[in-house]
């Protein structure tokens, strides 16, 4: 679940400048006297002041901006603003990626919106994120907390959970068939001489979902673990001593002090879950390919499978830009609701 | 004081600690240690059930693996793609920073609104598009198609401007006073001084492209221009049932970043919870 530019940008939200000039400025080292007040007082003022030698003719401050910018301007145009704009136009046809695009206006979207099945596709997604995030996020936090204090092979352990995050996707998806295979694979031969049920995992409907969802927060749980450590770590020290003095036994130094002071980690955590949750595809695609029986088609699973199995682009361009709406509109609320959450030290 | 009874009970705490630490270790590693179990166990045993001590150890499901897909290449393209990947965020990343950072011009925030607008689009809204527009580039499976959409990302424009703003203006202006150009400024100055924030787009950009399943499963069809993810699930495709071929590619495609993690562990923890700092 490494943040993704969407996730990220969605989840630094509002306060994101923020944010990053304050780590920024450790970057430097230098940068502490630089309140961002300053700052903007020197672009104003002395932005004109500063160009190199004061040669500055319009033409040539214009030729450093290009020199500067063309870089990446010049692909962000042509792999992303230009395919998103095509991106609408192909929503509004109906395509089969062979013969001549027909103009079709909003049929698309109209049919999608009215199908029951599309409706499905959102569910499983959503069934996804309700069985991942808690798993993810207690998992994550618990071990954060546990990992923070002062511990024998503390490095190992850390290391341990964290290696999954660095394997990729479709390696954990084959790993965790081969772990769950019904037939042979040493989960359910583990649950057998335990006298215990065995599951059909990702062969069976109502198995499926939570084999993806095991895999997935697996795989995730050291990211998780990462960002809450990093929270934890910025806790400043006087305040747990603070509490303890109070008398504030474990458990309520944790509940009233140490958990609300990690809240802006907590939403960091649930903001890019649910936005990476929207676009689970790679695990789905390798596990069960949307199967037994569709019980784990997900949203872009469906865009990928109306594209290069069905020959509808015209679909999944709609799809995907319904996708985008949900995540835009979800994210909103998390963002809306976040003033009432997150604390700010 | 009560010296007794709490250092007792802290104990047993402890010990009950160390059990569960222990515990979910041993969850977290056991799946790689199985992975590597299997890949070596002969083909036929599989079916028997799964042993922890393999009987007769055997390299074939590797023999397989090679013969079917060339393997080497494929590492080296999964490397490859993503220094390159790593290397050209990090130019058109920091260059742009230094523009939104440095250099005033006429519509400055309106083009930085305009990259920081490109951050919204996930991926699926632009996978059609990007494969037509390949296509009709003649461009489809070819390494740059795989390359394209990942050269610049607004993302690393965007934390580098953070960066470059932080430095003080001083500096610059020192430098403007010895007849330096904004190139030199660029380089010798700001690039310097902003390592800690391009140590986080390197890792960022990395693990994106390493991982990267969706958009090399559109556009590549050849396998010497396959990745690790994309040659695994071709791999999976045609051997449903030989676990021991699977979980040998499987192995492969762990120990080249596992080896770079143990290298760079500090660097790569760092600068993923540089990212959730808040």
């Amino acid at each position: 679940m490494t943040p993704t530019p969407a996730s990220f940008a969605a989840a630094r939200g509002s306060d994101t400048n923020n944010v990053i000039t304050v780590s920024a400025q450790r970057d430097s080292g230098q940068g502490d006297r630089h309140s961002r007040q300053e700052d903007t007082r020197l672009h104003s003022h002395g932005a004109r002041r500063m160009r190199p030698g004061r040669r500055g003719s319009g033409w040539r401050n214009a030729g450093w901006v290009l020199v500067f910018l063309l870089p990446s301007a010049v692909p962000l145009l042509l792999f992303t603003v230009i395919p998103m704009l095509a991106s609408i136009w192909v929503s509004l046809t109906k395509w089969n990626l062979i013969s001549a695009p027909t103009f079709v206006a909003f049929n698309n979207y109209r049919r999608l919106l009215t199908d029951p099945t599309t409706l499905d596709y959102f569910l499983h997604t959503g069934a996804y994120i309700v069985g991942y995030l808690p798993l993810v996020y207690i998992g994550g936090l618990s071990l954060a907390y546990v990992l923070d204090k002062k511990l024998v092979a503390r490095s190992f352990f850390r290391a341990a959970v964290f290696l999954p995050v660095i394997t990729s996707w479709v390696v954990v998806a084959l790993v965790w068939q081969w772990l769950l295979n019904p037939a042979h694979g040493v989960v359910n031969t583990v649950l057998g001489a335990l006298g215990l049920g065995q599951p059909g995992w990702w062969t069976d409907p109502n198995w499926a979902m939570p084999s993806i969802i095991l895999a997935s927060a697996w795989k995730d749980l050291g990211f998780v673990m990462i960002i809450m450590l990093a929270g934890l770590q910025s806790i400043p020290g006087d305040v747990q001593e603070a509490a303890t003095v109070d008398g504030a036994t474990g458990w309520q130094r944790f509940r009233r002090v140490t958990w609300p002071m990690l809240s802006p980690s907590t939403f960091f955590v649930v903001v890019i879950s649910l936005i990476n949750g929207l676009q689970v595809f790679d695990q789905v695609f390798v596990m069960t390919g949307g199967g037994p029986q569709g019980a784990t088609q997900v949203v872009v699973g469906q865009i990928y499978n109306l594209t290069f199995r069905y020959g509808r682009a015209g679909d999944a361009a709609a799809l995907s830009w319904i996708l985008f709406v949900v995540i835009l509109a979800i994210t909103a609320g998390q963002l809306a609701g976040q003033r009432r959450w997150v604390t700010h030290a | 004081m009560f010296r007794g009874a709490p250092h007792r009970r802290i104990t047993v705490r402890r010990v009950l600690l160390y059990l569960a630490l222990v515990t979910c270790a041993a969850v977290m590693l056991f799946p790689f240690l199985w992975t590597v179990i299997t890949s070596i166990t002969p083909e036929g045993t599989l079916a028997n059930g799964p042993t922890l001590l393999v009987k007769d150890p055997t390299l074939n499901a590797y023999r397989t693996l090679f013969a079917t897909l060339p393997m080497w290449r494929i590492v080296i393209n999964s490397f490859a793609i993503a220094m390159a990947s790593v290397a050209l965020q990090l130019i058109t990343g920091s260059m742009a920073g230094y523009a939104f950072a440095r250099l005033s011009f006429r519509g400055r925030s309106v083009v930085f609104g305009a990259y920081l607008a490109t951050l919204m689009v996930p991926l699926q809204v632009l996978v059609v598009p990007l494969f037509i527009e390949m296509k009709l580039l003649s461009l489809q499976d070819t390494y740059f198609s795989l390359l394209a959409p990942s050269m610049a990302s607004a993302l690393g424009v965007f934390l580098l401007k953070q960066a470059i703003e932080a430095v003080p203006r001083e500096l610059d202006e020192a430098a403007v006073i010895d007849g330096a150009s904004h190139l030199r400024i660029f380089t010798k100055v700001i690039v310097p001084l902003i390592k800690p924030s391009l140590a986080t787009v390197t890792i960022l950009a990395f693990m994106a492209s390493w991982n990267s399943f969706l958009w090399p499963l559109v556009v590549i069809r050849s396998p010497e221009l396959m990745t690790l993810p994309l040659g695994l699930s071709a791999l999976h495709g045609e051997y449903t049932t030989a676990w021991d071929v699977v979980m040998a590619g499987s192995v492969v495609s762990i120990v080249p970043i596992a080896v770079v993690f143990v290298l760079a562990q500090r660097h790569i923890v760092a600068g993923l919870a540089h990212t959730g700092i808040k």
